[in-house]
């Protein structure tokens, strides 16, 4: 074989060869392109990314150090930092509402009183630039950019913040540290640290978190007595961030990410691939008869077949240089889209090691895939030269198949591995991809029996033509519904998923349901704010004291024993967050009792207090009906055992609990309320909001219309990566779609060439083309939806724990929208074929 | 327009036919005349590139000429756009081809039906199902053309050429591609269905126990009819 591919004979005849085909070859090419694009686009941008944040590490904390608790810091906390030395900064932050008089707007917004000179790496990037020093000086506010576009607000708009008037001095765009992710439930206000006691927001039961951000002497010492402070600030519950552990966590996250973008692109590149084979398999078909004159000639069968293997070879090459430059200049347009999804500033370079990793995945995927079809090269008898209706007889087993199968399977495989560096990551992938790809090609094997076998008499003529032509030999409709479907079924997950998040939470506000929520409400408070609802003739559905607490052991076991032991399995956030904890007399029309009973009274004395737990929580801890907990009350402790388990429904609007006490129990620990409430509309919402805060400037509202933003939000930064993975799978699948119309170009020009000769019209002629498009895009949108459908219940039910929904609107769109891009795509690639003269057909014959 | 005894069903007056080529000009026919009454049969011959097949090209109105004019059942084709064209080929003629040229997708039944379909009428199984029976193919009524001999292909294609009763078949070397004795069938077919149905033929071939049976023979050299 290698002798065959160094004999020049073989290159010749490669060239010649390929002379009538060669526009169509490159066509085929460009299958991949897209795919090998992504990849040299995405290793790029990894590497970037990977550079900037070795470059900027301490710009992504802002500092050296960051210590943060729930508790303001005491005089012991402020002698470890002592000792730690270096400049300070100090930030008080709790979420409460912002009001925006000048527009009459109400946001929850997470408040950051700053004081001291942080940033002391990188800046608070803000519009106008100046701003970032005019709010230290207590000249207003500094709002997040998203939240003041909303509500109309500009610098120089009025605002106020508890109770102190104000205004806007700037627009908040990024922060040293902050990922863009988290903050929108709750964005971000500053606001200068010696202005905070003008708002009287604190010190009225807020949830507060208080950090301190250090910047530590130049020294060589400061990260040995960092670390000789360690079991200290355990100690103390303090939580430390430092650069160097930002810079490990995000450049994991980097990687998994850049994993998992490189696992999109090998989608986009795969599907090529099939392309590439598809392709290969009608060229090596239309080529057989050659094939068969060149062995009657006495062609080796090995030189033969490196003919047409240096053909594919090319075809790959072309492919990854296209792919190659359009990556190259995609890259550059990658760090601006991502500019306000990453937390630091990134700059475009083109990396050669990924160009080089693309085009040894896209050779080595291209040339596997190629192989399948090559290989009937080798089984091309002579005598088929002579005797055209030679049959070569029932297909032996043939070993090379197998192995080139267990190729293919092998190289997706151990790129899954290479990506996602994780055994059980990589398999999964291969198996999901396998599963995906065979579904779709199963289902669009049975669609296209389906077709055929339907009772098509009564369909119009052309319709009939043009559905029969999705079962013509060569016409790889199986190919192209995997192609189309693939990036139908991508999209169409994705809006379904979507839907069916949103609309279980919006399936939440009906009847008399909750859909607001009004906390922080102070014992003080409570009758105003009933009263101030029932002005609104709005109903109070629910009244709700909370009490915050922190687990202090669970099955006699210390908190701070279990977080530190490895062997055990409970997850550290559970034995370490803060919990806010009801109390009540009966179950919510929310929850569900699954084992145990419920308390719902007890005397003060009572001790161990019997503890209702969520389903969920209690898994986590690892506990059971009448395991023992205790719990630490501000400062006072109280034993608990499990009385019962609940299932809550988390997706109504209206406080739910992990733990909920007997009355009795908590009535002497300081409490808060909450509130919930139903509105009729989101503009009887926002007139509450303004009411209630503007009386109670404390008191936060959060209500249906902003989960679902939030929700929206969430979904839409994680659709991203689908979103491209889809517009490249899309891409390719037109790419492939294009290839497959000019392969079969000749064979429908003759057949609209002979209509026409019987008397068709040119219309007739378009009809038929047109319904042939139509029909393919309909099943591949069909095959699409079908598989996404299936997936997004999966989803929904398995994962997000809630009803699918499958939202007629979008199906309905996905069923329009593809078969006319089918229409487009492949009416534009027909351009010529109803308008070619007839007298074709006999010169035809003469040939 | 009703045509009489006496008008031609095919009047083709001093056809000629250029090519431009790189700046070259190929007069690939000059100045031909040809008239074929109804039920006529009319054989064109001549040595390879003598312009056969462009006559019976310009003839069923598949091309145009340079000059020159063809009347096919009164319609003069040179008024008539392309589809114009092909409604009146639709409507009176029948085409057999040397590659029998079948829609390799739709069964021999379904070929048959096509041109009735084109006139976009319901199909008439009927039809077609006796006109395969008469071919000789009634039992292969649904096979596809991959699943059929050449002389069988050809026998469906002449099927599909007379299932519109035509006026005037055109046939373009209707036995080049068959053997002997399927050949012969074949032919005897063609003219079986002429003379039962009144059909005119028109036929290109290199046959001359083909051309003898022809009432008319056209020989056609270097583009220009030459007396025999």
């Amino acid at each position: 074989m290698m002798r065959a591919l160094m004999t020049p004979w073989v290159w010749r005849l490669a060239w010649r060869d390929s002379r009538s085909s060669r526009r169509r070859l490159v066509l085929y090419a460009l299958s991949i392109s897209l795919g090998i694009a992504a990849l040299v686009a995405i290793g790029s941008l990894g590497r970037a990314v990977r550079r900037a944040i070795d470059d900027q590490a301490k710009g992504l904390l802002g500092a050296d150090v960051v210590l943060s608790s729930r508790k303001p810091f005491g005089a012991d906390e402020r002698a470890v930092m002592d000792r730690l030395g270096g400049e300070r900064s100090d930030e008080v932050s709790f979420a409460s509402m912002i009001q925006f008089p000048g527009t009459g707007g109400t946001r929850l917004v997470n408040v950051r009183a700053l004081s001291g000179g942080f940033p002391y790496y990188g800046a608070l990037e803000t519009d106008p630039p100046g701003a970032a020093e005019a709010f230290r000086r207590g000249e207003g506010v500094l709002v997040e950019e998203g939240v003041a576009r909303q509500f109309g607000a500009g610098p120089g708009s009025p605002a106020k913040l508890g109770e102190w008037k104000t205004k806007v001095v700037g627009l908040l765009r990024r922060v040293p540290g902050d990922s863009v992710a988290f903050t929108t439930l709750a964005p971000r206000v500053y606001l200068a640290g010696d202005q905070l006691p003008r708002t009287k927001l604190l010190g009225r039961g807020a949830l507060v978190r208080y950090r301190a951000m250090l910047r530590l002497p130049d020294d060589a010492d400061a990260a040995r007595r960092l670390a000789s402070l360690r079991p200290r600030l355990r100690e103390l519950k303090l939580d430390v961030d430092t650069a160097e552990k930002r810079k490990a966590n995000l450049g994991k996250a980097a990687e998994n990410l850049n994993g998992f973008l490189n696992l999109v692109a090998f989608i986009a590149l795969l599907l090529g691939a099939v392309g590439i084979a598809s392709a290969i398999h009608v060229h090596v078909r239309q080529r057989l008869p050659h094939v068969a004159v060149l062995r009657c000639l006495g062609a080796p069968m090995a030189s033969t077949f490196a003919v047409y293997l240096l053909q594919s070879v090319a075809l790959g090459v072309i492919g990854i240089v296209a792919g190659t430059v359009l990556g190259a200049a995609i890259h550059h347009a990658v760090p601006a889209m991502l500019r306000d999804k990453l937390p630091f500033p990134l700059e475009a370079s083109f990396s050669w090691v990924a160009a080089g990793q693309a085009a040894v995945a896209g050779l080595g995927v291209s040339l596997s895939f190629a192989l399948m079809p090559l290989l009937s090269v080798r089984r091309v008898s002579p005598l088929a030269a002579i005797r055209a209706a030679y049959d070569a007889g029932p297909a032996r087993f043939d070993a090379a198949r197998w192995l080139v199968g267990a190729g293919i399977a092998a190289s997706v495989v151990g790129f899954a591995l290479l990506q996602t560096r994780s055994v059980r990551q990589g398999l999964g992938f291969a198996a999901g991809l396998a599963v995906a790809f065979g579904l779709l090609a199963l289902a669009a094997r049975g669609l296209v029996w389906l077709a055929r076998s339907l009772p098509t008499g009564r369909l119009p003529f052309a319709w009939r033509q043009g559905l029969a032509s999705l079962h013509r030999p060569n016409n790889r409709t199986g190919t192209l519904l995997v192609a189309l479907g693939l990036g139908t079924f991508l999209i169409v997950s994705l809006q379904l998923t979507r839907a069916s998040l949103l609309a279980s939470l919006r399936m939440a506000d009906v009847g008399k349901r909750a859909n607001a929520v009004l906390f922080d409400v102070q014992p003080d408070q409570l009758d105003g704010v009933v009263a101030a609802l029932g002005q609104l003739n709005l109903p109070v559905v629910e009244s709700a004291p909370i009490v915050t607490m922190r687990l202090k052991s669970v099955r006699g076991r210390l908190t701070t024993e279990l977080a530190t032991n490895r062997s055990d399995r409970t997850p550290g956030w559970v034995l370490q967050r803060e919990y806010r904890c009801t109390w009540r007399t009966n179950l919510a029309d929310s929850e569900r009792l699954v084992s145990g009973t419920f308390t719902g009274r007890v005397s003060a004395e009572t001790s161990p207090v019997p503890v209702s737990l969520e389903l969920g929580i209690a898994r986590d801890l690892g506990v059971e009906v009448g395991d023992r907990l205790s719990f630490d009350v501000q400062g006072q402790v109280i034993d608990a055992v499990v009385g019962s388990l609940r299932e809550v429904e988390w997706r109504q609007v209206r406080p739910n609990f992990f733990v909920v006490f007997p009355e009795g129990a908590l009535e002497a620990a300081p409490a808060m309320h909450v509130l919930a409430t139903r509105v009729a509309n989101p503009s009887e919402s926002a007139r509450m909001q303004r009411e209630v805060v503007q009386k109670f400037p404390n008191v936060s509202v959060i209500d249906l219309a902003l989960v679902l933003d939030t929700v929206e939000g969430v979904v839409s930064k994680v659709a991203l990566g689908i979103r491209l993975m889809a517009l490249f799978t899309v891409l390719t699948g037109v790419v492939v779609l294009l290839g497959a119309i000019v392969t079969g170009r000749s064979q429908r020009l003759q057949e609209a060439v002979l209509l026409r000769t019987l008397g068709g019209s040119r219309a007739t002629v378009r009809r038929i083309l047109a319904a042939e498009y139509a029909g393919l895009g309909l099943l591949a949108g069909i095959v699409g939806c079908l598989l996404a459908m299936g997936a997004a219940a999966g989803l929904a039910r398995f994962v997000f724990k809630t009803s699918p929904s499958f939202p007629v609107g979008e199906i309905a769109l996905a069923l329009v929208a593809v078969p006319l891009l089918t229409l487009v795509v492949g009416l534009l690639a027909s351009r010529g074929i109803s308008s070619s003269t007839p007298l074709a057909i006999l010169r035809s014959e003469q040939g | 327009m009703e045509d009489t005894a006496v008008q031609p069903l095919l009047d083709v007056r001093d056809l000629s036919k250029e090519y431009r080529n790189a700046g070259h000009v190929l007069a690939v026919l000059r100045g031909v005349s040809v008239a074929v009454m109804p039920g006529e049969t009319c054989a064109i011959v001549g040595p390879s590139g003598s312009g056969k097949t462009t006559l019976l090209g310009l003839a069923a109105g598949l091309d145009v000429p340079t000059s020159g004019s063809v009347r096919l059942a009164g319609h003069d084709l040179g008024a008539l756009d392309e589809d114009q064209r092909a409604a009146v080929r639709n409507e009176h003629t029948g085409f057999v081809f040397q590659n029998f040229q079948l829609f390799p997708t739709l069964t021999a039944l379904e070929n048959v039906l096509v041109p009735l379909e084109l006139r976009g009428g319901r199909s008439e199984p009927a039809v077609a199902l006796e006109l395969l029976a008469k071919v000789g193919l009634g039992e292969r009524a649904h096979h596809y053309p991959v699943q059929l001999s050449g002389g069988e292909q050809q026998r469906v294609a002449i099927a599909r050429a007379f299932v519109t009763r035509p006026r005037l078949l055109f046939a373009d070397e209707p036995t080049g591609n068959l053997d002997g004795d399927t050949a012969r069938r074949v032919a005897d077919m063609i003219f079986d269905l002429n003379r039962d149905a009144g059909t005119a033929l028109v036929l290109v071939t290199h046959d001359i126990d083909l051309a003898a049976r022809c009432s008319q023979v056209v020989r056609l050299r270097n583009g220009q009819r030459v007396e025999p």
